[in-house]
């Protein structure tokens, strides 16, 4: 792998080589007291985050940190974004620091592959950390990593994602993902949180949750993303809730062996009940604690071998 | 094992014959004598644990335990460290997958942990098993068990427990095959021609 910037894309072999690669850290790892491995020392990875974040930036340095890479985090509120640098000149100025592997969030869409097109010649390697609404890779991966452990393979698996999926990049780097391997994708969204083009994405769109329940193996509950809604996409908070929330109730007319994820940050009472994110068969923070395992594979796979081209 | 006819001649594909199967089997009961011999397990004690490096390492340990239990009656431990992420060429070759990693439930501190491989070679990936080890916990003492050691270290490395010494030369090829990876036990020395590779030379 050169660069990780879309889960579009990403092949079957190459997708399941990563996820592969992170349950053999996560068992190398369990119950160890030392969980360090050599395997990135002199590396230097520096994650660049133009949005708010602490799972993913954690979960990324945490990562980075057990490779035994060297881990700097720069925040655009507190660098030389705030005295109006572009995102080209921080991006070349920490390449030439001697940056590895850059790890990049950002607000717009499709500033991770602009960083991978800049930074190309340099040789610095770019993970897109989310961009704008449009996709979240690893994120992705994490999820499929949980749904593996608990549903086995994914072929034939029927998930559904459920909320604001016009402003997610989880759902739709989760679509291609998911799809790439082997599941069916059903998605349900108040029709003004679809996005337009949704049908080139290969999954079912429908817009009332309860008929699909019964028939899923696992729900992933999207956050309402009240940060970039500049519109008025339903009526209230409340209504929302009514027709999307997942309930108590909702959530009992799953099949038993079915799973609730959450990319967090969760909304408590708006998307999802309480109750259902504290219940044995939600997995939100076994994602959390797959997402390192996830990640330190994803630097493995970019950094480990030997160096493509540079 | 001098009972075998030499195999010396080579094979129209280029390859010659090491180690036949029952040779395999032979080498395997003898290492497994000499293990007894050199630590004493006692039944019970939990005290030798024999550690694969995957991929033939692994199953060749589980083969030695099974013999030490059938002469001794004592039960060793067995497991699999995979030593991928340790190693010091990481950045000279295209990615490598990891292997699974499993260590006894005892887990190593205090015991005398007896290293698996099936070629001993430069020394290098016992280098990284050691490191290895030493993040898992800390052995009594530390040996090493291989079925062939073909030379040319490159480290100040020796085994305890040596199957077969095979002079070779660097462009050779020693390639140990295991019925449970390969269908088949046997050991085969390649000329250069040859460049299938079936084994991790080590």
């Amino acid at each position: 792998m050169r660069h990780l910037l879309s889960a579009e894309g990403l092949d079957a072999a190459s997708a399941t080589a990563v996820l592969d690669t992170s349950d053999a850290l996560k068992q190398t790892l369990s119950g160890r007291e030392v969980r360090k491995l050599p395997t990135l020392r002199g590396r230097t990875v520096v994650t660049m985050f133009y949005e708010n974040s602490t799972r993913t930036r954690v979960s990324f340095e945490v990562a980075g940190k057990w490779m035994s890479a060297d881990v700097i985090n720069v925040s655009a509120s507190a660098s030389s974004v705030g005295k109006g640098e572009s995102l080209r000149d921080t991006a070349l100025t920490l390449s030439a620091a001697g940056a590895d592997c850059v790890i990049v969030r950002h607000p717009a869409s499709g500033a991770a592959h602009r960083l991978a097109g800049w930074l190309e010649e340099a040789g610095t390697q770019v993970v897109n950390a989310g961009d704008g609404m449009h996709e979240h890779p690893t994120q992705a991966l994490l999820d499929a990593a949980t749904l593996r452990e608990r549903l086995g393979d994914l072929a034939g698996r029927r998930i559904g994602i459920v909320g604001d999926v016009l402003h997610s990049r989880v759902a739709r780097s989760n679509v291609h993902l998911l799809r790439t391997l082997g599941a069916e994708v059903v998605l349900v969204a108040p029709p003004t949180l679809v996005p337009a083009g949704v049908r080139e994405w290969g999954a079912q769109v429908r817009s009332e949750l309860d008929p699909e329940l019964p028939g899923l193996d696992a729900v992933m509950v999207l956050r309402v993303q009240a940060e970039r809604m500049h519109g008025a996409f339903f009526p209230s908070a409340r209504e929302y809730s009514i027709h999307y929330g997942l309930t108590e109730q909702r959530a009992a007319k799953l099949p038993d062996h079915a799973v609730v994820l959450h990319p967090g940050p969760m909304l408590r009472g708006m998307e999802i009940a309480p109750a259902v994110a504290d219940a044995p068969n939600a997995v939100i923070t076994e994602q959390v604690r797959n997402g390192v395992h996830v990640r330190m594979a994803v630097l493995y796979h970019l950094l480990a071998g030997e160096e493509i081209g540079a | 094992m001098a009972s075998r006819p030499p195999a010396d001649a080579a094979d129209p594909a280029g390859q010659r014959e090491l180690l036949s199967s029952g040779d395999v089997a032979r080498t395997i009961a003898r290492i497994a004598h000499q293990i007894i011999e050199k630590t004493a397990p006692e039944p019970g004690a939990d005290d030798v644990v024999l550690l694969g490096v995957p991929t033939r390492g692994v199953p060749l340990s589980r083969r030695l335990a099974d013999r030490i239990g059938e002469f001794s009656g004592v039960t060793v431990p067995t497991g699999a460290l995979d030593i991928t992420l340790y190693r010091d060429d990481l950045r000279k070759q295209p990615n490598r997958p990891l292997e699974p990693s499993s260590l006894p439930p005892r887990g190593v501190d205090g015991a005398l942990v007896v290293l698996v491989d099936d070629v001993l070679y430069s020394g290098r990936t016992v280098r990284a098993a050691l490191d290895a080890l030493r993040d898992q916990g800390r052995p009594r003492a530390v040996q090493l068990a291989t079925l062939v050691d073909r030379g040319h270290r490159e480290l100040p490395i020796r085994a305890d427990y040596v199957g077969k010494n095979v002079p070779t030369s660097r462009s050779e090829e020693v390639a140990v095959q295991l019925s449970e990876v390969d269908g088949r036990d046997q050991v085969v020395l390649r000329r250069p021609a040859e460049t299938t590779r079936t084994s991790e030379e080590s």
